[in-house]
């Protein structure tokens, strides 16, 4: 049933904690340069699927697409090769090293040299991974913190942090885990603005609670209530399904 | 006076030496959580391969580095082979935090009764490489000789070359981020099952060296059950763990002030009491500062 444009697809996928059922039968569908959201009340599943994708956690069942051919779910340390780059919910930086250092890690499947001249720093992959990570860091805005401690940073900086390591790995799907949570109004309309623009290069994938920031940047949503699927589409009209008012969004939204 | 001096020159002297001993047991336990007891067999191994080296090529300085290359080896293929199948087996089971600390006891013990069957009771040892004979100052002759002096000189040129390591190049950023969070770093693409290999390498390189260079320092002798060995690795993780277990400048610092404190125990006190001192400081860090010397925000750097 995926689209034969759908950069990612998602089938049948179970995933069960014990006798719990976290993720039951969810289907997801990402297509190009397309920002897709999942919402739904909290322990509905959502990082529960983001993890299933990342390799965090075991799928008991489900298939993965990935430009329209079957694929194994992945490990974790293969998601970049896929041209997978995800975020964390939470911090999730290195609070030892420097910001730039943090985004450098990220460009690690960037460095060419084997093990002994990376051993006595014969290559010259350490000035291009700098670079790389420091253009990383110009996309958020971010180069002017970029020598400082991670531990040293605002909230709001450790998430442009978090994204420009996601974004060093020159991802064709970014998955945001919560980009605008814990922060405050200014910073969430500096994020829309963001996401806005990495739309131009890339697929998003994201789990949102702040409905302002899910209905003004996702395309289509996906809603999830006790590990199954119970709406999808565009988002104005997922907005006004009966079935997500009632398990969701409730009055406060109309 | 020169009393005192030759106190302190031999206190940094052997404390250097734990110190590499700390840091190959704290490589092991950043990058895998296992305080690896086998740590003095290997080295014990790697130092057997760097005397039949001696005996072969006739000189130290080449077999040095060749048994720090076999040190670093073995210790890859028991992480390979051994402590990662360990991992993945006993990972949800009742005992998964402490199997793979018990397993190194193990280790340990197959590693000394298998050299104890391959090399039986043969004489081996390795002779200082240049002369131990103190140095003369103005008449006095000091405990400190070209030995100590070369020994030290090797030892802080190990440690640089890891700090560069570990500090300029991207393989120790991802040995550093593979410590801090493994998951993070795997999310970000770092192969972290390899990174934690090239951990276990670089500690079975510094154990190697520690072995090496202790061996010619104490009474050069070589021996599958050899006491000396089992004294490294009590005072190496003794200096792991006053150094905070965490840190590689942790580990130096704690290797110092061990070698130190024992020195002036052994020269003002008793030869005697340097095992039991060992514990006394152990137990008085713990006590003071449960995280080491080194053990806040700042030690945790390198």
């Amino acid at each position: 049933m995926s689209t034969p444009s759908a950069l990612l697809a998602v089938e049948n996928l179970s995933v069960d904690f014990g006798g719990l059922h976290a993720l039951s039968r969810v289907f997801l569908e990402l297509r190009h340069q397309e920002v897709v959201g999942v919402i739904g009340p909290n322990g509905a599943g959502k990082t529960t699927l983001f993890n299933a994708l990342c390799g965090l956690v075991a799928p008991s069942s489900g298939e993965l697409t990935l430009d329209g051919k079957g694929h194994e779910w992945p490990k974790p340390d293969q998601l970049v090769d896929f041209g997978i780059a995800r975020t964390l919910q939470g911090v999730a930086l290195f609070p030892d090293l420097t910001v730039v250092e943090n985004v450098m890690i990220g460009a690690h499947k960037f460095a060419q040299s084997g093990f002994i001249s990376a051993a006595f720093g014969l290559s010259k992959d350490e000035s291009k991974l700098r670079e790389r990570a420091m253009l990383a860091l110009e996309r958020v805005y971010a180069t002017g913190i970029a020598h400082r401690r991670a531990d040293t940073l605002s909230y709001p900086d450790t998430k442009r942090v978090s994204i420009a390591r996601a974004l060093v790995t020159e991802p064709r799907i970014l998955m945001l885990d919560e980009p605008a949570g814990g922060l405050g109004a200014e910073d969430i309309a500096w994020m829309n603005g963001l996401i806005h623009n990495l739309k131009l290069q890339c697929s998003v994938l994201l789990v949102e609670h702040h409905m302002d920031v899910v209905m003004s940047v996702c395309d289509r949503l996906y809603v999830l209530n006790f590990g199954e699927v119970i709406a999808s589409g565009v988002a104005e009209k997922v907005r006004r399904d009966p079935a997500v008012i009632a398990a969701y969004l409730g009055a406060g939204v109309p | 006076m020169y009393q005192f001096i030759n106190t302190v020159l031999n206190g940094i002297t052997s404390g250097a030496i734990f110190s590499l001993m700390a840091i190959a047991l704290v490589l092991v336990w950043r990058s895998t959580r296992v305080i690896n007891f086998a740590q003095s067999g290997m080295a014990l191994l790697s130092t057997y391969i760097g005397f039949e080296c001696i005996q072969r090529l006739h000189s130290f300085w080449i077999a040095l580095p060749l048994s720090m290359i076999a040190g670093a080896f073995f210790a890859a293929l028991v992480d390979t082979f051994f402590m990662r199948v360990l991992f993945r087996r006993t990972a949800d089971g009742p005992i998964s935090g402490v199997a793979p600390i018990i397993a190194t006891l193990g280790l340990l013990g197959l590693i000394r009764s298998s050299l104890g069957m391959i090399v039986g009771n043969s004489d081996a040892s390795i002779r200082p490489p240049v002369s131990n004979v103190g140095f003369t100052v103005s008449g006095h002759t000091l405990a400190f000789s070209p030995l100590k002096l070369m020994t030290l000189s090797m030892v802080i040129a190990l440690m640089l070359g890891l700090t560069l390591v570990f500090q300029r190049t991207n393989l120790g950023l991802a040995l550093r981020a593979s410590a801090y969070a493994p998951e993070i770093a795997r999310l970000a693409g770092v192969r972290v099952d390899a990174i934690r290999t090239i951990g276990w390498a670089l500690a079975g390189a510094a154990g190697a060296a520690a072995g090496m260079l202790q061996t010619p320092n104490g009474n050069g002798a070589l021996a599958p059950d050899s006491l000396e060995f089992n004294l490294l690795l009590v005072f190496g993780f003794i200096a792991a763990v006053i150094g905070g277990l965490e840190s590689l400048v942790g580990a130096v610092v704690g290797g110092l002030v061990l070698g130190l404190f024992l020195a002036f125990i052994q020269y003002y006190v008793s030869g005697s009491l340097v095992f039991i001192a060992a514990f006394c400081i152990l137990i008085i860090v713990l006590l003071l500062k449960p995280k080491g010397l080194l053990g806040s925000k700042a030690g945790r750097r390198a």
